[in-house]
Order: structure tokens, then sequence, then C-alpha cells
């Protein structure tokens, strides 16, 4: 993309082909020059677009009537294309048609240049993104599908009617949508399995001889996966050239404003480091860890030792929390030589890996605590483990009698059993918070471990200890998982010239929520 | 004295005189289609005192006999190819040193299934429970050659308490961590940590894979289950199993006072359930499943840089070499008959010398048949260059 002052005079271009359909992979970036106003606002319009697809995606099922409408909604509202009855064969007429798929274009590769540069910034990108694609592509006819996949070169040999026919037991049972007839309809594509894996990885086609037979009707995650390869190949490459974009001074302070919104509190810079003493941590735990982290510390100070997964998970909350590497080591090795482990193989093995989780060792990244969706989404736990969140990976009776044994009233454990059901475990951990707190509303909306503790000692202590960096405002309806209201809003450097009316918008869109 | 007290000792007889070192290098070359392909593969050693050294490579056969003969490890891990070699990692700009392609391996370990066998915890075994280890193999092994189409499989024996597999076909070897962990979960059935009780749900449809590791579950179930590990036998075992059912039927089994005939009033039992109501039961397999499947490490398979124990490599608790199992005679593979660092030199006044040999063997002939399809694979692109 080249910059310039001026804005590009009429609509003459050789990209017909390239928005020719409504929906794009965004395999080539934009070769034209664009006006700065233009780049903030479609990197902002995108912005409220992907953050529209978080909430809604946190507090719908993605493939509800309800979750759709809402998102149509939004898409239209903010002049993105979508479903358009218009035939894609010629040059889309309506010229705000073409305006729309432009924007959607330049929007999606400005967004990049923000979201590349860190493993958290490109997850959440590529998550939204996806997530949006998704809605996309299922709102198109099932003609404007396949001209898509056609433009897209994403072509399967579809499997002979005598195949379908030996096979038809096999692709019957491979998925719930189906039956005798339906099989016989549709077409299944062939597939190899690894452009497949989501699928494949639940079971959601019949495999065999490393082949996946996928029925046209999932054809959509096919795509997706393909989209997601491209877009982490592309977003690492975009990373690497950012030193040359972040020097232009007219673009740097709306990229970092951009990225840091979404980023905000991470808990990886180390607050009140070594206030804490060891002695308090068994306290600690009952009055103000997430039962996650309750869980874990009673599981390590009961058999005086914990798995991989566990040690992680705890002990880069304890990091989290303002332990220093000196009592984290202490703390570990106690609580490891109660155990069956002798001073010698502690110092040896399990010495090495703390020292990793504070940076010490090996790679010297800083480790960060990991997040609500992290230990939600990542690394199941197995016979043997302790971590996880207990909301989500817990069998709901023995949720419930863990509950119990805190002192949960019989309503609020039933509150909370209610929204583990509709899969809102944040919300269902905010409400064992507010109950364990004897408080209405919590306050804030829940998406890390290290920020239930910070809150419950606000709580506890008066206020006292933690500095609060942004007021909050009480949101009844917060959805969990999405945040970004703590971020302090950055100052943009004197010599910037992008306009203030469009940082001030963007100021206040950030804290709105 | 014990085996591990022994290694010092013998080790260096082991890696002079035993140790297959020109098939080991046969295999991990590949047939040197991939120019530095060995060159590149980063091993690891544990030597004595629990030094670990990480990024060990070598450049031929040669150099790799003569270091592991100069190190006596006491443990050899094997690594993925890198874009460089691993002992020269640290002079290479930060960022392109990578872990390219690795074989896709699965670690299966009997630790793993304490919570439903009787016999034994932790890292004991005994022959009750290896059968686990025999319907582990059966049911990936076909899964993995008949649905993913691998072909060529290592089956190891880990040297204490486990099981590992090597798949080493090209295709394998190239799968990125998300395809490893889709094959991973797609072979997962058991899921849940401590605070599970049921840990294998089943609906409709019954995926095929999961009728196939049913019938190899079957096969193996009464023997295993209800006569080795009698798990209808006692209250206390009965409650773990019965935790699994629907509904309270525990005093029902109760009044059964013949364990086997307990599980077939417990079949009744859902069968009058199930004839009763719309949805499908499948109480009968989940419990089968639970106590059966395999269980898989999956961070194991994931991660292209993982470190896993090297085939012939020497546990260093038990002494036990890690021999390759042999998959026709599955049935009759007993992990207290593999041969220990003492007994392969016949160090054991009352029982006779055990040989290495055959174990030797099996993986001669696995690297010869994957080199045959290598020649096959070559000739058969060649043709078709030809008719052009």
């Amino acid at each position: 993309m080249l910059f310039g002052g001026r804005k590009k005079k009429g609509v003459e271009n050789p990209q017909t082909e390239l928005y020719g359909h409504c929906l794009q992979l965004y395999t080539q970036p934009p070769l034209e020059n664009i006006s700065l106003v233009e780049f903030e606002q479609f990197a902002v319009d995108r912005m409220k677009l992907l953050k529209t697809v978080e909430n809604l995606g946190v507090t719908h099922i993605k493939t509800s009537e309800d979750y759709s409408k809402k998102l149509h909604a939004e898409i239209s509202s903010l002049n993105f294309p979508h479903r358009t009855e218009v035939s894609t064969f010629i040059v889309p007429a309506v010229a705000s048609e073409y305006e729309k798929r432009r924007k959607d274009h330049i929007s999606h590769f400005i967004l990049r240049l923000a979201y590349c540069q860190t493993e958290d910034l490109r997850r959440w990108f590529i998550q939204q993104e996806m997530d949006l694609f998704r809605h996309r592509f299922n709102d198109l006819s099932p003609k404007s599908k396949s001209d898509f996949l056609h433009r897209n070169s994403l072509q399967y040999e579809t499997i002979s009617v005598e195949e379908k026919k030996s096979l038809m037991e096999k692709l019957i049972n491979s998925s719930y949508a189906f039956s005798g007839c339906t099989v016989e309809e549709q077409d299944f594509y062939k597939v190899p399995f690894q452009d497949a894996l989501d699928l494949v990885r639940m079971r959601k086609v019949f495999v065999k001889d490393g082949f996946a037979y996928v029925p046209h009707q999932d054809i959509v995650t096919i795509v997706l996966n393909d989209y997601r390869t491209r877009l982490s190949k592309a977003l690492a490459l975009t990373a690497r050239s950012l030193p040359v974009v972040q020097s232009d001074e007219r673009l740097q302070p709306l990229l970092s404003h951009l990225s840091h919104a979404y980023v905000g509190q991470d808990y990886s810079i180390q607050k009140n480091i070594g206030k804490i003493s060891l002695e308090q941590i068994d306290s600690l735990s009952t009055k103000s860890f997430p039962p996650c982290m309750r869980q874990l510390h009673k599981a390590l100070r009961d058999s005086h030792h914990l798995r991989h997964g566990g040690r992680m998970q705890y002990g880069l909350f304890l990091k989290g929390i303002g332990l220093t590497l000196d009592q984290a080591l202490q703390f570990w090795r106690a609580e490891f030589l109660r155990g069956k482990v002798d001073a010698d193989k502690f110092d040896k093995a399990y010495a090495y890996s703390i020292r990793h989780m504070f940076g010490k060792e090996g790679k010297r990244t800083d480790y960060t605590p990991y997040s609500c969706m992290k230990v939600i989404l990542s690394n199941p736990p197995s016979q043997g483990d302790h971590h996880g969140c207990p909301f989500r990976h817990s069998d709901p009776e023995l949720l419930k009698q863990k509950l119990q044994s805190y002192k949960i009233s019989s309503g609020g454990i039933n509150q909370i059993l209610e929204l583990v059901k509709g899969m809102h475990y944040q919300l269902a951990c905010q409400k064992y918070f507010e109950l364990t707190h004897s408080i209405d509303d919590a306050g804030f909306s829940l998406n890390h471990p290290n920020q239930y503790f910070s809150e419950s000692q606000k709580l506890l202590t008066g206020g006292k200890e933690v500095k609060r960096e942004l007021d909050s405002p009480r949101r009844p309806h917060a959805a969990a998982g999405s945040e970004n209201s703590k971020a302090p809003p950055e100052t943009p450097s004197s010599s910037n010239r992008v306009p203030q009316e469009v940082m001030d918008d963007l100021d206040s869109f950030f804290q709105e929520e | 004295m014990s085996e591990a007290a022994c290694l010092p000792e013998l080790l260096p007889l082991y890696y002079r005189r035993l140790f297959p070192f020109s098939q080991y290098h046969r295999w991990l070359s590949y047939g040197g289609v991939t120019k530095n392909y060995f060159q590149n593969r980063e091993f690891s050693f544990t030597l004595k005192d629990d030094i670990y050294v990480r990024y060990q490579s070598f450049s031929n056969q040669n150099e790799l006999e003569k270091e592991i003969q100069k190190m006596n490890p006491y443990k050899i891990d094997i690594g993925a190819v890198y874009s460089h070699r691993p002992n020269q990692h640290n002079t290479v700009k930060s960022g392109t040193f990578q872990a390219l392609e690795k074989e896709l391996v699965f670690d299966i370990d009997m630790t793993d299934y304490d919570d439903v066998r009787r016999c034994c915890s932790s890292a004991d075994i005994c022959t009750k429970c290896w059968i686990l280890m025999t319907i582990a193999i059966r049911i990936i092994d076909r899964a993995l050659r008949e649905d993913f189409g691998f072909r060529h499989l290592l089956w190891v024996y880990s040297g204490r308490r486990g099981v590992h597999c090597w798949v080493c076909d090209e295709a394998a070897r190239k799968l990125s961590v998300a395809a490893r962990s889709a094959v991973a979960e797609y072979l997962t059935l058991v899921k849940g940590g401590e605070e599970t009780v049921k840990k294998v749900q089943l609906s409709d449809p019954v995926h095929p894979f999961i009728k196939e590791s049913l019938a190899v579950v079957r096969r193996y179930f009464t023997d295993y289950a209800l006569v080795g590990q009698d798990i209808m036998g006692s209250k206390e075992s009965m409650d773990k199993v019965v935790a699994l059912v629907p509904d309270d039927i525990l005093a029902a089994l109760q009044a059964e006072k013949n364990p086997t005939k307990r599980w077939e009033k417990l079949k009744v039992i859902v069968q009058q359930k199930q004839a009763s109501s719309k949805k499908s039961y499948y109480t009968e397999e989940e419990i089968m499943l639970q106590y059966c499947y395999p269980r898989l490490d999956v961070n194991v398979s994931k991660g292209v840089n993982h470190l896993l124990k090297s085939p012939f490599s020497v546990h260093p608790k038990t002494g036990r070499i890690s021999v390759p199992i042999d998959l026709r005679e599955l049935g009759q593979f007993n992990p207290f008959d593999v041969p220990t660092i003492r007994s392969v030199f016949g160090i054991f006044s009352d029982y006779k010398r055990t040989s290495l040999a055959k174990y030797v063997k099996l993986f001669d002939q696995f690297v010869e048949e994957m080199e045959r399809s290598r020649k096959g694979e070559l000739l058969r692109r060649t043709d078709l260059q030809k008719d052009f």
C-alpha cells in the first residue's frame, strides 16, 4: 500500500476481478493509494465489526438465528458487504456494493498491521476473522458457495456413486445430520485429511486411507481451515515488515492504539512484586483465588505434587499475583519435598522449569499467566490432572459438591449451574465471585484468573493495595471474555498528523463498553 | 546389584557390541532423499548423574557411534529434524533455527489407567494389566493404517510401563502441529481428569472409528476386566462401575453373587431401560471403553520438536532395553521377558542369557520395508515422467 495525502480519483481500476465476489480470502494486498482519513475510518469500522463478532460469539451459539441476525445487522450498518442478490458475473453495477467490497479488502489488511505483533493479538484476530468469514460464507446461496470455491481453486474430487454405495453405512454414521437419502443426494468430496483437520479432530467425517470424506454441507470447515493457515502465515510475514510501517509517524499512533485496545491487562508485567508472603497463600487461596487456582493449590497441598499442566497454570498465576522467583522456588520446593521428590531431583528437574517460567532460562521469554480463554480452551485435563477450568471441565455433579464444600448457598449453586449449562463459564465464575464476596454485582467482566485475584484483594483490603488504572463502569450485561476498557488510552505523540477528531472517536469507542 | 547400578559398567559394552548402529542410521537417513536429514536431527542424552544435554547432532554413522561410545548415555532421546545442525544452533540467527519435520509419535503409559486398574498403580505393571497395552496397540495401529493411510509404524516397548509408536511415513513426518493434535484428538475417547467420573460419553450416530475400536475392546473385555481385574468382584470396584450407569442399580447387582453374571445382569437392566426409552443408551459400551480404551498423552504427539526415548535405549531404572514389538506375535509379548542390560550379557547365575538378536532383526525388517517402499515410489514417479 502506498500512502499519499490525496484521495484516489474515480472508480476506474483493474481490480474488478478481485471484487467479483462479495467474499474473499484476502490473498492479494490492495495496491491503490488511500487517504489517511479513509485509512482510519476503515480500520475503526472493521474493529467495531470484529468486536461485535467477539461479543456475539461469547453470548450466543454461533450458528443460531439470533446470532446471524445480529451479526448481519452490524455488517450492514457498518457498510460491509454481505450476501448480495446481485449477480456476481457482471461488474457490480451498484457503486456502493463495490465500495463495500473495497472497504472489506482494505480494512482487513490494515488490521493485519495492528494485530500481527504478538501471539495473543494474532490469535484474537484470526479467531474473529474466522468467525466473521464462517458467518458470511454460510449466508451465501449454494450457487454462490460453489462459485466461491471455484474462484479460489479449492477443487477436491467428488466420490463416485459406486464408492458412495459401498461406504453408505459408514458415511451415514459419520455425522448426525445424515440419513440414507441425504447421503445419496449430496456430493461427497475426498479431501486429504490434512486439509480437513477440524472435521477430523471431532470425528465429524468418515476417514479412510488418509482421506476425509466431506459432504458438501461441511465444506465451509475446509475453507476455514485453509483461511486460518493462510492468515497465520500472512501475519507472521507482516510482523517482519512491521518496523518499516511503524516508523511512519502518521500510522504509528493509530496502529498501536488499535492493538493496545484489545490487549489491555495481561498480567505479564508483575505488579506488587514481593507483597505476598508464602504464609499467606493458604488463606488467600480460599478467599481470593478463583476456583481453578484454589483447586490446584489444594491438590498441591494434598499430594505434594502437580503434573506439568497444573504447574504451568498455577505457577504462572502465582507469578502474576506477585511472587518473586525466589519465593516461587521456595514454595514449590518445600511442597514437593514433602512428597516423593528428593532435594536433588527437585533442583535438577523442577527448578529449571520454574526459572523458565520467570524468563530466566532457555528462550528467556517471560511467560504470561493464562487468561480464562486459554484455560478453558487449551490443554484439557486428563487422568491425574487438576488444571483447567472447574466450570468447564468438572462433572456438574462434582462441581456441585465442590461448591457445597465451599459453603455456597444452594440458590447460588443453581444459578452457577445454569450458567455452566449455557456454557457461560466465565459468567459462572463471576457469579461465584459475587457469592463469595457477598456482593450483587462484581463490577467487572471476568476474563483472567489474576484479575479475579486483584479484584478480590481490592474488595477485601478496601482498595488500598492496588491502584486502579481505569474506572470500569458497572455492566450488568457484561459479556464474558471481552474486555478492553482497562487499556489506558495512548497519548499520540505531538508530531502525528492523525486528525484529533478521529483519535477522540477511537478513545470514546474503546471506553464505551 | 540392581540393574541401575550396573549401568556404568555395562553400557560401554552395550554400545560397543550390541546397539544396532547400522540399521539405526539407515532408519534416520530415510534413504538420503532429503539433504542433511540425518545431520540436522536432534538427539539428546541423559548422562550419568542426571546430566542432560540437548542439541546433539552427528554428520554420519561413524560420528554417531564414536560419540555414543564416548559419552555412554544412560538414555537417548530422538528429537526433530531442524533447519540447521542442532549442535550449531547457537550460531544461527535467532528465530531462523526451526524444527521442520519429525515422525508422528504416540506414548501410551500405564499410569494413565490408574483409575481403572486394580492390580497395580503408578509405575508398576503386571501381566494382568499389560493387556491394556495389547488393546491399545491393536486399536491405534488399525486406525493409523486404515483410517489415516500410514504404513510404516514402529511399536516399541518403553522399558517400564508403556509403549511408544513411531509413524515414519514421509507424510507423517511432514505433519504440522495442528495436524498432529487433530490425529491425537481423533483417537481420543477417554476424557477428563480427577474431577470427572464418567469419562466416555457416546451418542448417536456412533462414528465408524468408535465401532471398530469397540470391536477390539469386546474381544478382550471379559478376560481382562471381568476375570483379570474382577471389576464386578467387590463392592468397592462395583461402586466405580455403577457410578457410570445412569440409575442406581448397585443393590440389584449385589444380589447376584457371581461377578461375571453381574455384568450380564447389568446389560439386561440397561437393555430394559433402552426398550422403554427413545434415546440410545450406550452404557455397556461406555463402561467397556472407560476401562479398556487407550489413553494417549496428546502433548507428546502434538509437538514437532518433542523429544522421545529412542528405540534400543536402556531404561535407567529397570535396565530394560526399549525393543521393537512384533505385532504378528502381539498376544505373546511379555514385558518381563524383554532383555535387560544385565540379562543381555548373561549376568544372572540362574537365568539363561537373553538375546537382542530377534529384536534387531525386527528393526532391520522395518527399515528394509521402508527402503523397499521408497524404491517403489521412486520407480512409479520416474515411470510417470517417462510417459512424457
